[in-house]
């Protein structure tokens, strides 16, 4: 096996030899190396196949800017993982990973063949080829884009993993621990400011930790040696947090940012039992630092994608950091002075390379260095074609004309086993830019740079597009005394030299004789966007940087375009002729790289998902087998099914079971606000439609709530318990929103009302008992409570006691039924309900759930605000204008009952249906029409509750009809989707119009 | 996320908020003598604004008091908050 790790390095530990599995066959790395470095070591450069045209590619890069080497780790059902950049995962014992994007292998791959066909997929490809015939797209091309686009698999179990939030305040954040990051760290943290430091990577250093030419020196020292000192420095400083392996996902208004830190990704499998994976941090900083360096810049020319073809840095840190070399005979193709680092770096570990610059000419120091150690240079030239199927082996170099637009003379052909390009760097703005600050734009080297214009963020470093140490050290001191206004002085004697760069030349698409047309000028190597591309979007009449991004997908994988945007925008302001500043970038969203969504959430699965409410009955309802239904956050008996009974026949019975004798409702949950003070039935008055001045003492009544615009909001008995003191119920699901919109009108419209509100929806149980025989329980319940209709009749409340405990009695009904509501403080309701249960066995008392209620209420023909009525329906829509007080002045919502909207007679309205075939069970939220041959149907309103009722033998159903209330006995038709169902507009009340049951 | 400086509580993670729209429309005296048009436009006009806006909060998960806030809804600062009742700060008019 061949063994490309030529030195040793103080980050990689040779004693402790690391095996993993790649594409299922077994290679030994080191502790220390990435996923990548460990395959580079073994010589693997190929990959991937690319997204359009299956193109064999190759590791590019070293970070979390890698478009390539993207790999499904693992292989269980609940642990893989897909589109993990190698670049980034730390090598560990037992790790297994996998291409992506190839079938059946990474070597043969089918969709090679996209290559061959390549001029029939362009720009906005899938727009055009995709559209037709319709039918075709949900059957065929969907299924068979995602299968070629594989973009990895989701885990199809759940994730197993722990995960974890947590929450910090710091004086200063400082993001990125380069040399800018510390030196900013240190100074915050030496002033007394409470600082944290986050790094992305295992180690702090940025590139400076294995920097080793000598002709950049810090004190004297290697800047590498300067630093690690400098990093022991501040390991002591105790109000300073270093956080490593730590990347910020997201930079949120007011300095709050979210930090995802991985805690066991690098551990073998052992290891990671029952620890935390990752965790989110959720940062607020008064101030933050941004230190997080630049990236790279690839080069735009003929076949530039290529295994084999690096970025020249990423060449640089896989010898010095990895002690790995990326081949034995390499070139490396630039612009400027960065690739010359490498190239001296390779030629003193005896690694055979020569320099391709485009530049006319250059001088600087390293540059003088290179020429001195007899490093081949050709000045002037341009890299115009690369060869090699799996990997590259050699290439054509042409000179390029004196402007620079075309290529002159002969090709050379030089042979490599491996390319490093460096089209220049481009500063990590994105973290300026998603906390909302704008970026100016620097010609001379064409980069964007973050404009200064916050007093709780500041970039420093190359981020900042200060390139040489000397400028990156001396501006980052300034600027940070001047921001967190301090006075350091550590720095003040520090003594940088460095190599000054003097000579620039950009060129976004490279020239070339051969046409564009015919060549592969990569922009965005995980999308697979070519320079072709972006012409052909921009001859097609796209202008906006953002459209031209969409139609090309250019910088929308998954790496976000972090080495393609500025060849993009460069290729766009070159071909419309305009400068690239004006054209302004696309906008850096978050995350900077993918988060798992078991870091989002947290803890917050399963159980923890949702706050679950049960009321102080639950446990009875679950040991008697009820079926629950979620209403908003409540868990709420749904029916009760008896011997293996479906819900159809559960409800059947309750339902009969509530009027032919007595049935028992858990209604702990309806919202109870009480409501104090001086003003409460004036108050009353104003939020309800109808009157309260006059409701006595001891009485209930029932309330209709509006929104301001006229339309039905909640509804509610509330009861007069003493003078000044009223207890409203509300709809289960809109209890919090009540109390709001009760607070608002009292805090901000009628302060001068004296009202005291309460949430005691929580503090009482209620349990509610109808049916002929609810008056015989009750009395087993409390013999001393006069039950006669005259001392305590319909809607009227007494106060009494179960065993010495206070009771609220309040006899109203939701059924039509005699019935009473008892109420009893929370922690007695469990032993209510069980009394209930006990005294009513004689009486064959039923207990019933929500759909038995919902049915029961139905055949009373009795709303429920939330399911027949959606914010569109007003009093007189749901046919209860007999609520409306015509005398009142003013209440909420009052002027708008009679606005041209709410007066209209066209407006859907409350109406009963009867199914020709009493047996028909309407669906909820089908759709009435009275012409079923018109095309396309007039809609006329739709079903809002539909039952089969036991007790008058036949399907009832409440629906909103347009002109509905004129309708009665009118036929209508429902059609379905095999059949047209015949139904009759009817009363909405089906039983009992008289109201008898109620004091039966 | 923002901050925001409760008048009763201090300073707050903006998820204990609620926001409330536009601050400072007063609830008609007398809607019945409104026409049509005028009751509309206290019901739904509602400006929006790019730059500096008065805002209602509800501290809801908290306090559960209103008060105003003054926005620049360019850049999301808050300049300042006050209670109900208050006079909205002048130097932001
Ligand atoms: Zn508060």
């Amino acid at each position: 096996m061949p063994n490309y790790r030529i030195h040793k390095t103080e980050y990689i530990d040779e004693t402790k030899r690391v095996s993993f599995k790649y594409d299922g066959k077994t290679y030994f790395g080191y502790e220390g190396d990435t996923l990548a470095s460990a395959l580079l070591a073994n010589g693997i450069h190929l990959v991937g196949r690319s997204f359009k045209y299956h193109r064999p590619r190759g590791i590019v890069s070293c970070g979390a800017e890698e478009p390539n080497a993207i790999c499904q780790i693992g292989s269980k059902k609940d642990l893989t993982e897909p589109n993990v950049r190698a670049t980034e995962l730390e090598l560990h014992e037992g790790l297994e990973a996998s291409s992506q994007n190839c079938w059946p292998n990474v070597k043969f791959d089918i969709g090679g063949i996209n290559n061959f066909i390549s001029p029939l997929i362009p720009a906005g490809f899938y727009y055009k080829t995709f559209m037709w015939p319709k039918s075709f797209w949900k059957k065929v091309y969907e299924p068979l884009i995602r299968l070629s686009a594989g973009l990895g698999k989701s885990p199809t179990e759940p994730d197993p993993d722990i995960y974890d939030h947590k929450y910090v305040h710091y004086d200063v954040l400082v993001i990125g621990g380069g040399v800018s990051g510390i030196i900013a760290a240190k100074m915050a943290a030496k002033n007394n400011l409470k600082t944290l430091l986050v790094d992305d990577k295992k180690i702090l250093g940025g590139s400076t930790i294995y920097q080793n030419n000598e002709s950049i020196k810090i004190d004297d020292k290697l800047s590498s040696e300067w630093l690690k000192n400098e990093i022991q420095e501040i390991k002591k400083l105790s109000n300073l947090t270093i956080k490593t392996r730590t990347s910020i996902a997201a930079y949120h208004g007011y300095n709050f940012l979210l930090a995802k830190e991985n805690l066991t990704d690098h551990l073998p499998e052992e290891k990671k039992k029952n620890k935390i994976r990752q965790r989110l941090w959720k940062i607020r900083a008064k101030k933050v630092v941004i230190a997080t360096g630049s990236i790279e810049r690839p080069l735009v020319f003929n076949n530039n994608d290529r295994p084999g073809i690096l970025l020249s840095n990423s060449i640089n840190k896989y010898l010095d950091y990895y002690g790995v070399t990326c081949g034995e005979n390499i070139i490396l193709f630039t612009n400027n002075d960065s690739a010359y680092e490498t190239s001296i770096s390779l030629h003193k570990k005896g690694i055979k390379n020569l320099i391709v610059d485009l530049r006319k000419s250059a001088s600087s120091e390293l540059i003088k260095q290179a020429e001195s150690l007899g490093i081949k240079i050709y000045f002037n030239y341009v890299v115009t074609n690369t060869f090699g199927y799996r990997k590259i082996n050699s290439l054509e170099i042409m000179k390029l004309s004196e402007d620079g637009n075309t290529t002159v003379g002969d090709k050379i052909k030089l042979s490599c086993d491996c390319l490093g390009m460096s089209g220049g760097w481009t500063p990590m703005v994105h973290m300026h830019t998603q906390s909302g600050g704008k970026l100016d734009f620097r010609d001379e080297d064409q980069v964007f740079l973050p404009k200064e214009n916050s007093e709780d963020q500041i970039s420093v470093g190359s981020c900042n597009g200060d390139f040489d140490l000397e400028n990156i050290i001396d501006k980052t001191v300034n600027k940070i005394n001047k921001f967190l206004d301090i006075d350091n002085q550590d720095y003040q004697d520090t003594n940088i030299i460095c190599s000054k760069e003097n000579d620039k030349r950009n060129i976004w698409l490279l020239p070339n004789k051969i046409p564009l047309g015919k060549t592969k000028c990569f922009i965005d190597f995980q999308n697979d966007s070519t320079a072709k591309d972006i012409k052909l979007a921009l001859k097609e009449g796209f202008r906006s940087i953002e459209h031209v991004k969409r139609y090309t997908t250019t910088g929308m994988a998954t790496d976000q375009g972090k080495l393609s945007n500025m060849h993009a925008l460069g290729i766009i302001a070159d071909t419309a002729g305009v400068k690239m500043g004006t054209l302004g970038t696309t906008t850096f969203r978050p995350p900077f790289t993918p988060l798992t969504f078991g870091t989002l959430v947290g803890r917050n699965v399963g159980k923890f998902f949702e706050v679950v409410r049960k009321t102080s009955m639950h446990e009875w309802h679950v040991k008697n087998n009820a079926e629950f239904e979620n209403v908003g956050q409540w868990k709420r008996p749904w029916y009760y099914p008896k011997n293996g009974e479906n819900m159809h026949d559960a409800v059947q019975r309750e339902s009969k079971a509530a009027r032919d004798n007595a049935g028992i409702l858990d209604a702990s949950t309806l919202g109870k606000i009480d409501i104090q003070g001086t003003d409460a039935s004036e108050f009353l008055n104003r939020v309800y439609t109808n009157a309260w001045s006059k409701l006595a003492i001891g009485k209930c009544r029932y309330g209709l709530m509006l929104n301001e615009d006229g339309m039905v909001y909640d509804d509610g008995v509330t009861t007069r318990i003493s003078e000044n003191h009223y207890l409203m119920t509300t709809t289960t699901g809109g209890a919090a929103n009540v109390l709001s919109k009760l607070e608002d009108y009292l805090q901000t419209e009628w302060p001068e009302l004296d009202v005291y509100l309460t949430s005691v929806t929580d503090h009482y149980s209620t349990a509610s008992i109808c049916g002929p025989n609810s008056k015989k329980i009750l009395n087993k319940l409390f013999p001393n409570l006069d039950l006669s209709d005259e001392n305590f009749p319909h809607m009227s409340f007494k106060e009494a006691k179960l065993e010495n405990i206070n009771c609220r009695i309040m006899r109203i009904s939701f059924t039509g039924e005699l019935s009473y509501e008892i109420n009893i403080e929370s922690k007695y309701g469990h032993s209510l309900w069980k009394m209930c249960i006990e005294a009513g066995k004689e009486f064959n008392l039923t207990p019933y759930g929500t759909e038995t209620m919902h049915l029961l209420r139905a055949e009373k023909g009795f709303i429920i605000v939330g399911q027949d009525t959606d914010g569109t329906m007003t009093p007189s829509d749901l046919q209860m204008d007999w609520i409306v007080s015509k005398k009142k002045y003013d209440f909420i919502g009052k002027r708008s009952l009679y606005r041209s909207d709410t007066i209209r007679e066209d407006r859907k309205q409350l109406v009963g249906l009867l199914t020709d075939d009493p047996k028909e069970i309407l669906e909820e939220g089908a759709q009435i029409v009275s012409d079923v041959k018109s095309n396309p149907m007039d809609m006329l309103g739709h079903v809002t509750s539909s039952y089969f009722s036991p007790n008058l033998n036949k399907s009832i159903a409440l629906a909103v009809v347009k002109s509905g209330k004129t309708m009665k006995g009118q036929k209508l038709i429902i059609p379905m989707e095999n059949k047209n169902i015949n139904v009759t507009v009817s009363d909405t009340i089906f039983l009992d119009k008289e109201n008898k049951r109620l004091n039966a | 996320m923002f901050l925001i400086n409760c008048p009763f509580c201090g300073e707050r993670d903006q998820s204990e908020f609620s926001s409330g729209g536009e601050a400072h429309i007063v609830r008609p005296k007398q809607p019945t003598e409104l026409s049509d048009d005028e009751w509309a436009e206290y019901l739904f006009m509602r400006k929006n604004i790019k730059g500096i806006q008065f805002e209602r909060w509800n501290h809801v998960h908290g306090c559960r008091k209103w008060f105003n806030v003054v926005r620049d809804t360019s850049n999301d600062k808050i300049l300042s908050v006050y209670k109900m009742g208050e006079k909205p700060p002048v130097n932001y008019k």
